[in-house]
């Protein structure tokens, strides 16, 4: 009993030296410039909400959000699609192309997407969706589909077929079957899939920022690195962009957090 | 770096015979090609072709301009020996990795075995640990620019009282990248320590407890030949985030001070879009690629071998 009591005030006080950072982040974004460059570590006294409104604005953060929310959503919904239909033939077919598909989406998961960049670059760029919502959803549906579909035909591989022979007896077609019977059953799998690729989508900088730089249609990472770049000094103003920009992730997280955490954790039974 | 978060790619059971008779039989009707042909089509165009399309320019001169290139055989990778700039990038990109992957598997281990006793804070602590996972990493890497301030009054060294120019001295910036990336990350290895400590039965500790195995023996003898997945996922995750990391390095120092923090990732980068040197660029980005496979491809026949040993 008193081990565990020990072992408690160790975690704790490692937990509050761990969020340090953040007090900094959230510290910072309530003081004024003075408050920041004569008591930088101290609690902020008063506390201001100057730096919010400023930092929405300037960091355009409403028209961020509302692309971040379209291009994640959008490209979860193609990827929940495209995926669990590869992956339904990809686990139930007998034959070598079945095989030989299946290896060859997983060779997407060892290729660095940096390989590709530059013709991808052009390849989009050619195809006038430079600076676009469907430039972005494509290559992320691209790009998380061998991971996708690589879970999806672990998970259908386990099933039973019987459920879906049942249906086929009945008189379905195999894409009856699937839809109505064997899709609703892979609701686990789906909330892996979604969670991983939302957090990945939802964040990625590199490819956003080279599609939609400039374009208006940024994302949030690629809004708060631009915002940062140009008001570097005024660190009060800059974290509270952060913070507003961290924010609404943080948030999903906190209220799904034993849903997240046992995505994340789950690669060990995929 | 999500994309990679699964190391055991199901065992591929060769289909079972159709048995004669019942559903079995009725069941051997496989579904059409055509369920996987937009993903292949979307996949094919997106990654496939970029990627093939990569290995050819990493042979030519192109400038990114036009259509113009030649071939230029081992050109570039012969170039690329003499380029101090890349070469420092390799080392530095493997030091970085190096460290990522010792602290940061470490930390999240010890921080695993914290959460997985019996406290009464685990689940806040978890949840704590595990938050900056799902944050931006170029957003934590401007908090963390901060919290490298030089100035010795604030951040990280008005904390601990110290006087460290943590990203502007190149003797040190590496290992503070290094900081920042452990920080973020240490509770992605924990969550998946975690799976892994919950999945040693009781019953074996409550046996070698039985035949006298102290604290150390029994997490020795017991609990890590039992954590062998998930070390090997913790292991490949963070070897491949380390080798491609560009997020925070690109936020949080472009590189500097000098090349002293360069990675493969920040300088193929900068041959492209600032210097136009395309061809050379996926020269770079073949050389990653080629280090990310050899060492998934160690890493998984190694950690294999010792899973199944153990």
């Amino acid at each position: 009993m008193r081990r565990t009591f020990v072992l408690e005030i160790v975690m704790v006080a490692v937990a509050v030296a761990f969020m340090f950072p953040v007090y900094i982040l959230i510290s910072l974004s309530l003081k004024d410039p003075a408050q920041i460059s004569q008591t930088p570590l101290a609690l902020p006294a008063p506390p201001t909400l100057d730096n919010f409104g400023k930092a929405w604005s300037a960091a355009a953060l409403g028209p961020s959000l509302v692309n971040s929310t379209v291009i994640t959503v959008v490209s979860l919904v193609a990827l929940v699609a495209l995926g669990s239909f590869a992956a339904y033939f990809l686990a139930r077919a007998h034959s070598r192309l079945g095989y030989g598909l299946y290896i060859l989406f997983l060779l997407g998961i060892v290729l660095p997407f940096q390989l590709g960049m530059i013709p991808l670059y052009e390849l989009v760029n050619d195809l006038g969706l430079l600076g676009t919502h469907t430039g972005m959803i494509l290559f992320y549906t691209g790009i998380q589909l061998p991971f996708t579909v690589f879970l999806y035909t672990g998970f259908i591989r386990a099933l039973p077929r019987d459920y879906a022979s049942a249906a086929q007896i009945d008189g379905a077609s195999h894409l009856t079957a699937f839809t109505r019977v064997v899709f609703p059953l892979l609701r686990p799998i789906t909330g892996t899939v979604l969670i991983l690729n939302a957090v990945f989508v939802w964040n990625d900088f590199f490819t956003p920022l080279l599609y939609l730089g400039g374009s208006g249609f940024e994302t949030v990472p690629v809004s708060v690195f631009a915002f940062v770049g140009q008001y570097v000094s005024d660190h009060g103003l800059v974290f509270a962009g952060l913070v507003l920009g961290a924010l609404p992730i943080v948030l999903i997280f906190l209220l799904l957090q034993r849903y997240v955490i046992k995505g994340f954790s789950s690669g060990l039974k995929g | 770096m999500t994309h990679l978060t699964v190391d055991k790619p199901p065992r591929s059971r060769p289909a079972p015979a159709a048995r004669p008779g019942g559903l079995r039989r009725f069941s051997a009707s496989s579904p059409s090609w055509l369920f996987a042909a937009p993903a292949l089509l979307v996949y094919a165009a997106v990654v496939l072709y970029p990627a093939a399309a990569g290995v050819v320019y990493a042979f030519t001169d192109w400038s990114g301009i036009g259509q113009d290139m030649s071939f230029v055989g081992a050109a570039n990778f012969l170039a690329l020996l003499d380029d101090e700039q890349a070469m420092g990038s390799i080392g530095n990109t493997l030091l970085l990795t190096l460290a990522i992957v010792a602290v940061q598997n470490g930390v999240g281990l010890l921080l695993a075995l914290g959460v997985h006793a019996r406290l009464r804070s685990r689940a806040v602590l978890r949840v704590v640990f595990f938050s900056p996972v799902v944050v931006s990493p170029v957003m934590v890497a401007f908090l963390w620019k901060y919290v490298y301030n030089p100035d010795p009054s604030a951040g990280l060294n008005g904390l601990l009282g110290l006087r460290i120019d943590w990203l502007g001295d190149p003797s040190v910036a590496l290992w503070s990248i290094a900081g920042m990336v452990v920080w973020q990350y240490a509770g992605y290895s924990m969550v998946i320590f975690l799976a892994g400590l919950e999945g040693v039965p009781k019953e074996l500790h409550e046996a070698a407890m039985i035949d006298g195995a102290g604290t150390f023996q029994r997490f020795r003898y017991v609990t890590w030949p039992m954590l062998a997945p998930a070390v090997t996922i913790n292991l490949m995750l963070s070897t491949i985030g380390g080798l491609k990391l560009f997020d925070q390095v690109f936020a949080a120092t472009n590189g500097g001070p000098g090349y002293a923090t360069e990675t493969l990732s920040t300088v193929l980068y900068k041959q492209a879009f600032v210097f136009g040197k395309f061809g050379y660029s996926t020269a770079i980005a073949l050389v990653l690629a080629l280090f990310v496979a050899a060492v998934s491809l160690v890493q998984i026949s190694y950690l294999r071998s010792r899973e199944v040993a153990s």
